[in-house]
């Protein structure tokens, strides 16, 4: 039997990106709040800067517990699914430690995919299988609280529109603003300043992109040093506003947070009525029921999808929430592969970047153009940024220009370990019927769980998507001097991704989402959910700070309906 | 505590981030090179090889033959050369930093090693009567080339994926951080003008780029990350005060 612990006010299940935001507005409202995390504390001292550690051998998420139950993955139902690796790490702040720090919001045309392109384009144009649907709340709805995360967080940035005014050195196709960013972006480079030039010749509009990096000493964190060990690296001065260095430490202040570490939430637990009472983890060797009011699950996409399913009750025969089918449904993840990489014949000065210091452009994103003559709807956001290292630049293609060993190998590198950049480019993927999450059937986690099973293939629109950013990005690369370029492949199944989506999906229509427009179950109205599985389109930028907007707003709103989300 | 199971949340980093670590990071050059536990180590053997420009000391083996490494630094001789343009992997000690990562991280490698290098020095006796490493370098480039075309037969996982296993970890050795073994004298980072690692950098190290002078520290020359410092307090959380 379970060692059964003090009712508490809310259990938050994973204290990542988006349950490190929830437990703040939470704490700050008086809300007892226990956060189970599967990952333990880190600290500035264990981010060395190391390659070979961090980038080849994946320190450390490789031996923790999203690892051990990585997800399976086939590109169509028929298929059986290979278990591949997983992305994401445990820690107190989950993968906010060694993310790129991205930080977009999503343009206004995200919110409203079916009636925009209704209305700009006409019927016929959305693809037949696709089941995309406009998200329940707006851009406008969800402004205020992407405006708190900017600022508890610590963004940097530079506002393309704040009230209508727009500045040419931002994204001019954002949505509007309240006020400007609270630090100005991350500086320039030789190398951002090449792009930026080339693309303003052709009068396209580059700016550098927003990041959770601060800029200045901002809430007591001393600014970015530039050392460039971001990418699988936390922060040695804490200049990544990981929500560990960020809104956890400021919730714990509160008195309210009590964090348990190591914690394998294995069951969310479901009275005969439906409304959940709490969940039940696994710590060492012993299993905990943690009851509560309210339980907010804020594991990734994958593993949110997957704690449901494997919390069957008399309630929920076929798993919480999911008696209208529809967990799992609506998976989409980011089409961030088919990169574009460059040879140019000089120096680009990256040995010090960083991926989120870099040069985006929106011109060719999401409903930014013209598509009338096109077959597809959205788009990509182009980026090239400046993260450079030596075992990754020994390891760059060679263009066709030299073998892949040997002496004349080792002159093309030692020549132009400074000269290949690879960019970045983050598409529009929609949502479609057979394309989803379930449980594996034969594939278990170390403790005997199912993992999840991702079946999922990008379509026509994706691919076209893909064609067409990879000639945008190529053009882009010409312009600014390269003189070899070279185009990766667009890629078929969707495998296990730091962008994933859907799964959860919120709107209004309990028949097609699981989750209200507040980010609460339809069917067990005290049951929360944060995370990107709750949104309905991708977007065509990182994900994290819409996740945290939503986490916050949920927040909010089960402050202010206390009452009535725990009847 | 309503609740035995939970962990403190241990943070044992400087009171005043702000501040400290920067002072740290900015002294960190000079200072603490010979104070990091494991780095140690490294620094030593660095400094009896540096004054010796012939060739290495040999360090011993921790999981391969002595027959072993020998056609193992010979392959790696092969991929990365020695040449008028400088050292490559075999000075770089790149067969040195596999055969303790086939004790580690790539442990799961270890029978590939054992049994490809074998493989290889098969078909090098059956080809020329002689081991891999005792044949003449154009014979062993097209041994390699053999190995990377799928053409040496008793390979692991295949001739072409023990050829694709070797190189990575060639690379790997060459270029990674002298704390694992590899990339001796920095020979790595040279090769590629890489200037090193700086916990910060500034606008004009970067305009300089690969003509910023070297500073062949490797990361763990910095006490910062250095695991085990005894000077750690442990606090209740709260980035203020942590």
């Amino acid at each position: 039997m379970p060692r059964s612990l003090p009712e508490t006010d809310v259990v938050i299940v994973g204290m990542g990106a988006a349950g490190g935001v929830a437990a703040l507005p939470l704490t700050n409202a008086g809300l007892k709040v226990v956060g189970l995390e599967a990952g333990g504390w880190l600290n500035p001292r264990d981010f060395a800067p190391d390659e070979l550690r961090n980038n080849d051998r994946n320190w450390p998420q490789t031996i923790q517990k999203a690892a051990s139950e990585a997800p399976t993955v086939r590109a169509n139902p028929s298929e059986t699914a290979v278990q591949g690796g997983h992305p994401m790490m445990n820690a107190v702040g989950g993968t906010s430690m060694h993310y790129w720090a991205q930080s977009w919001r999503l343009n206004p045309w995200d919110f409203k995919v079916v009636s925009s392109t209704l209305a700009r384009y006409g019927r016929g144009r959305i693809p037949e299988d696709s089941t995309v649907e406009d998200w329940p709340i707006s851009y406008e709805d969800l402004e205020p609280f992407y405006d708190k995360v900017e600022y508890t967080v610590g963004v940097s940035g530079r506002a393309g529109n704040v009230q209508g005014v727009i500045n040419s050195a931002g994204n001019i196709f954002e949505g509007q603003r309240r006020r400007e960013y609270p630090m100005q972006p991350l500086r320039s480079s030789p190398f951002t300043d090449l792009m930026s030039s080339a693309a303003a010749k052709m009068d396209w509009h580059p700016f550098q992109g927003p990041a959770a990096i601060t800029t200045e000493v901002y809430d007591g964190r001393p600014p970015c040093q530039y050392h460039g060990f971001c990418n699988k690296g936390g922060c040695h001065i804490q200049a990544k506003s990981s929500t560990a260095f960020s809104t956890i430490p400021k919730a714990i202040d509160t008195g309210n947070l009590d964090i348990v570490t190591f914690a394998r939430v294995t069951e969310i637990r479901t009275d005969v009525s439906g409304k959940v009472t709490g969940v039940e983890y696994l710590k060492g060797n012993e299993i905990f029921f943690q009851p509560a009011q309210v339980v907010l699950i804020a594991s990734y996409a994958y593993e949110n999808v997957r704690l449901l399913l494997l919390s069957k009750s008399s309630a929920f025969p076929n798993g919480l929430a999911n008696n209208s089918d529809q967990v799992g449904k609506h998976y989409m993840s980011h089409h961030q592969g088919s990169p574009v990489a460059a040879l140019f014949p000089e120096d680009l000065h990256n040995w010090y970047g960083l991926p989120a210091q870099g040069v985006a452009l929106d011109d060719w994103a999401d409903d930014n153009f013209d598509h009338s003559g096109l077959e597809f709807i959205g788009g990509a956001n182009l980026w090239v940024h400046t993260d450079r290292k030596p075992i990754g630049a020994a390891k760059m293609d060679t263009f066709g220009e030299a073998p892949s060993w040997g002496k004349d190998w080792k002159a093309f590198i030692a020549r132009n370990a400074d000269r290949s950049n690879t960019s970045y480019i983050q598409k529009t993927t929609l949502p479609y019927l057979n394309n989803y999450l379930d449980l594996d059937p034969s594939v278990k986690d170390s403790i005997g769980l199912p993992v999840t099973r991702i079946t999922a293939r990008y379509r026509e629109n994706e691919l076209r998507i893909a064609d067409f950013a990879q000639d945008k990005m190529e053009e882009w690369y010409r312009a600014a001097g390269a003189t070899h370029v070279l185009r990766f492949g667009l890629g078929n199944a969707m495998g296990a991704t730091t962008h994933a989506y859907g799964g959860t999906r919120m709107g209004d229509s309990p028949d097609t989402n699981v989750a209200d427009r507040w980010g609460f179950c339809h069917e067990a109205p005290n049951l929360g959910i944060l995370g990107a599985s709750l949104m309905g389109t991708s977007g065509s930028r990182n994900p994290t700070l819409t996740v945290q907007a939503l986490a916050w707003r949920t927040a909010e709103h089960l402050v202010s309906n206390w009452r009535s989300r725990t009847a | 505590m309503k609740n035995p199971n939970k962990n403190n949340p241990p943070q044992p980093f400087p009171a005043d981030p702000s501040r400290r670590t920067l002072l740290k990071g900015a002294g960190l050059a000079g200072a603490v090179a010979v104070s990091a536990s494991s780095a140690g180590v490294v620094v030593a053997t660095e400094s009896q090889s540096l004054g010796n420009n012939s060739a290495p000391a040999l360090e011993a083996l921790e999981t391969l033959t002595a027959a072993e490494a020998e056609v193992l630094e010979a392959i790696c001789d092969c991929l990365i050369p020695s040449d008028e343009s400088g050292p490559g992997a075999k000075e770089a000690r790149a067969a040195h930093y596999i055969d303790r990562s086939l004790a580690s991280h790539n442990r799961d490698s270890r029978a590939h090693y054992l049994q490809s290098l074998t493989a290889l020095n098969e078909q090098s006796q059956k080809n020329y009567g002689a081991t891999f490493e005792n044949v003449a370098r154009d014979k062993q480039v097209t041994l390699i080339e053999a190995l990377q075309n799928d053409q040496i037969p008793g390979c692991l996982p295949s001739s072409r994926g023990f050829f694709a296993l070797v190189r990575d970890h060639t690379i790997d050795g060459t270029f990674c951080d002298p704390y694992y073994g590899g990339n001796r004298d920095f020979i790595g980072w040279d090769m590629l003008q890489y200037p090193g690692i700086r916990l910060s950098a500034s606008e004009t190290d970067v305009k300089q780029g690969s003509a910023l002078s070297p500073n062949h520290q490797s990361a763990y020359d910095n006490a910062t990350y250095t695991k085990m410092a005894a000077n750690t307090t442990k606090g209740q959380g709260g980035s203020r005060n942590a």
